[in-house]
């Protein structure tokens, strides 16, 4: 396997310097061109560490690499042309129109004072078409249904032109359909060679698309793996306290509550 | 193909916005001249051309008097207008105006006090105001900072609000301080905003002020719509969100200081200007914040002819602005009900 992107060692972190620790002794690492998916409960620390990979918030101890360099070497620009970030939501006040909006991810790519061009439009035309939405170009952000506004903010980091993709619980707000529709882009991506960090707490989107997974309880790594090593009956009754089961129909598994 | 037809949509809006933005601009530079020439000399309505070479008295007038209170006016305009649409932007709010972190507030006590405590000379007036108004927006920071309740931008807002509801409590406190023959009119008549008695030495040291921060926001006017989406994602798009919102906030509040300095409280163009501007031009600030600056332009100019040749007297402008700010407030919102829903 080739070297991994971005790799946590021994991260602690915590918002306030007497309060309590919201990750200890964080430890992983993920691998180039994989989907890897952090799951646990409710305020195990998915977010928090999502924004520490972003370089957002600052590891308290121990140090997060990417592409074998400290994060906080890289240049603010750099670091954005290197990562995006999907937002779980993002709350719109003003009417822009979809490929205004998703050019502001050219940001990383222009100087300060710079606007984008031609060739940006196009880049950022191209992503809408990559996520299925390039014939909603010229409507109005505002006037878009929950899953198109997902896909227009994932549009807007591959406008980015990233090699690592922060997802955080892109399904949180999605119906049946879009749910399937965003696993089939992000699926895609990967088969693109997209390194992928997403959050999520709902099992079908992991056992759909992790290729590893990494388990946070309470603020540490709970178990790290293969979907296969990771995903089984004792870890997960472990995690979450409740009676489920694992089970394989055809060759795919499922999770069943008892 | 749906696809290359949103392309083409694109684009024709795009086309379109050039060409309203050229003729709101060529529209104002003719407006300019137009309203130079209007007044009450020798009759009401435009001065002749011709008059205006031969005739000494005109000359002057429209020279010494007019244009630089024209100038003033477009200036103005500008600057209140794009000062409000960067401040709707940056604290993604369409309800917020240029002066409410304490610095319409500020100008006020700090003219009036200047009034009751030290002189009513033009100049004195002008630059105590214009420092309480930047020491309005110095104690909201300082309290934003020391603040221990949600994000920058909700911080902001609130001390905001506080400094200003100190400074208006002072500046009623000053009101009844005040000689109720001498001083307190000319409280009261700061307080309604006007141009009446404007100079070019008023207009002078209005303008390095209003040419700096305008043209920084100018400059900025793409990187803007990045500023107002939440820290992270401003972050991860590679900018400092809130040393880049604490640059653009002093580049509007430079130009707004300056402005009612100079003409007092002129209310409501900072308010309604960007919302005409958004739905001519979009949210894009691209085109949206030129948009607004000309509007701007056009908007006070417009209240200035009318204030200063509808009645005999003057009028105050910024009776004119909220009345016609207000009204013009009413049509955009009962015409548009879908589009403003959260």
């Amino acid at each position: 396997m080739s070297k991994p992107l971005l790799v946590f060692d021994r991260v602690t972190f915590r918002y306030e310097p007497r309060a309590e620790r919201v990750l200890s002794d964080v430890s992983f690492d993920l691998p180039v061109h994989q989907v890897t998916l952090l799951f646990g409960p409710n305020g195990c620390g998915k977010t928090t560490l999502l924004y520490l990979s972003l370089g957002w918030l600052r590891a308290e101890q121990g140090t997060i690499w990417l592409d074998g360099r400290p994060l906080p070497a890289l240049g603010r620009r750099e670091r954005g042309r290197w990562m995006a970030l999907v937002p779980q939501s993002e709350y719109i006040s003003f009417d822009y129109s979809v490929l205004e909006y998703v050019l502001l991810g050219r940001a990383p790519h222009l100087p300060s004072l710079a606007e984008p061009s031609e060739r940006d439009i196009e880049i950022a035309f191209g992503a809408l078409g990559r996520v299925g939405i390039g014939h909603l170009a010229h409507h109005s952000v505002r006037e878009l249904s929950g899953g198109e506004r997902q896909m227009v903010l994932i549009a807007r980091a591959l406008t980015q032109q990233p090699r690592l993709l922060l997802l955080d619980e892109p399904t949180a707000h999605l119906d049946l359909q879009n749910t399937y529709r965003l696993v089939q882009v992000v699926r895609e991506l990967k088969r693109q060679g997209m390194t992928v960090l997403m959050t999520s707490h709902d099992p079908q989107v992991v056992l759909a698309l992790a290729d590893r997974v990494v388990i946070l309880r309470q603020g540490q790594v709970f178990r790290q793996g293969t979907l296969e090593e990771v995903f089984t009956d004792q870890v997960l009754q472990a995690v979450y306290d409740i009676p489920l089961q694992v089970t394989t129909v055809d060759g795919k598994k499922t999770i069943q509550w008892l | 193909m749906a696809e290359s037809q949103a392309l083409l949509a694109v684009q024709a809006t795009r086309l379109q916005r050039r060409k309203v933005l050229w003729a709101l601009g060529i529209g104002l530079i003719v407006l300019f001249w137009l309203s130079l020439l209007l007044g009450r000399y020798p009759t009401p309505g435009l001065l002749s051309p011709q008059r205006l070479l031969s005739d000494e008295l005109a000359n002057r007038l429209v020279f010494q008097l007019r244009l630089p209170r024209l100038l003033t006016a477009l200036f103005l305009g500008m600057s209140l207008s794009a000062a409000g649409l960067v401040f709707q932007l940056l604290f993604s709010n369409p309800l917020v105006e240029p002066g409410f972190l304490g610095v319409s507030q500020g100008a006020a006590f700090g003219a009036a006090l200047s009034i009751v405590f030290f002189s009513s000379k033009a100049l004195v007036v002008q630059t105590n105001a214009a420092l309480f108004a930047l020491a309005g927006l110095g104690l909201s920071y300082l309290l934003a900072r020391r603040l221990r309740y949600g994000g920058w931008v909700l911080r902001l807002i609130l001390a905001g609000i506080a400094i200003s509801a100190l400074f208006s409590s002072g500046v009623g406190l000053l009101k009844i301080l005040a000689d109720p023959l001498s001083q307190l009119p000319e409280i009261t008549f700061w307080l309604l905003g006007g141009l009446a008695s404007l100079t070019w030495q008023k207009f002078f040291s209005v303008l390095p002020f209003s040419l700096l921060g305008l043209s920084l926001l100018l400059l900025y006017r793409w990187r803007l719509n990045i500023l107002a989406l939440n820290d992270e994602t401003a972050f991860s798009l590679g900018t400092a969100p809130q040393r880049e919102r604490t640059l653009l906030i002093v580049a509007a509040v430079l130009p707004t200081a300056a402005a009612i300095s100079v003409a007092g409280m002129v209310g409501w163009v900072g308010l309604i200007v960007p919302h005409l501007a958004r739905r001519l031009f979009g949210a894009d600030a691209r085109f949206s914040l030129p948009g607004a600056m000309l509007l701007g332009g056009w908007f006070v100019i417009l209240c200035d002819n009318l204030a200063r040749t509808l009645l005999n007297g003057e009028i105050p402008l910024g009776i004119l602005t909220s009345l016609i700010g207000a009204i013009a407030f009413l049509a955009l919102l009962s015409a548009s009900g879908k589009r403003w829903e959260r």
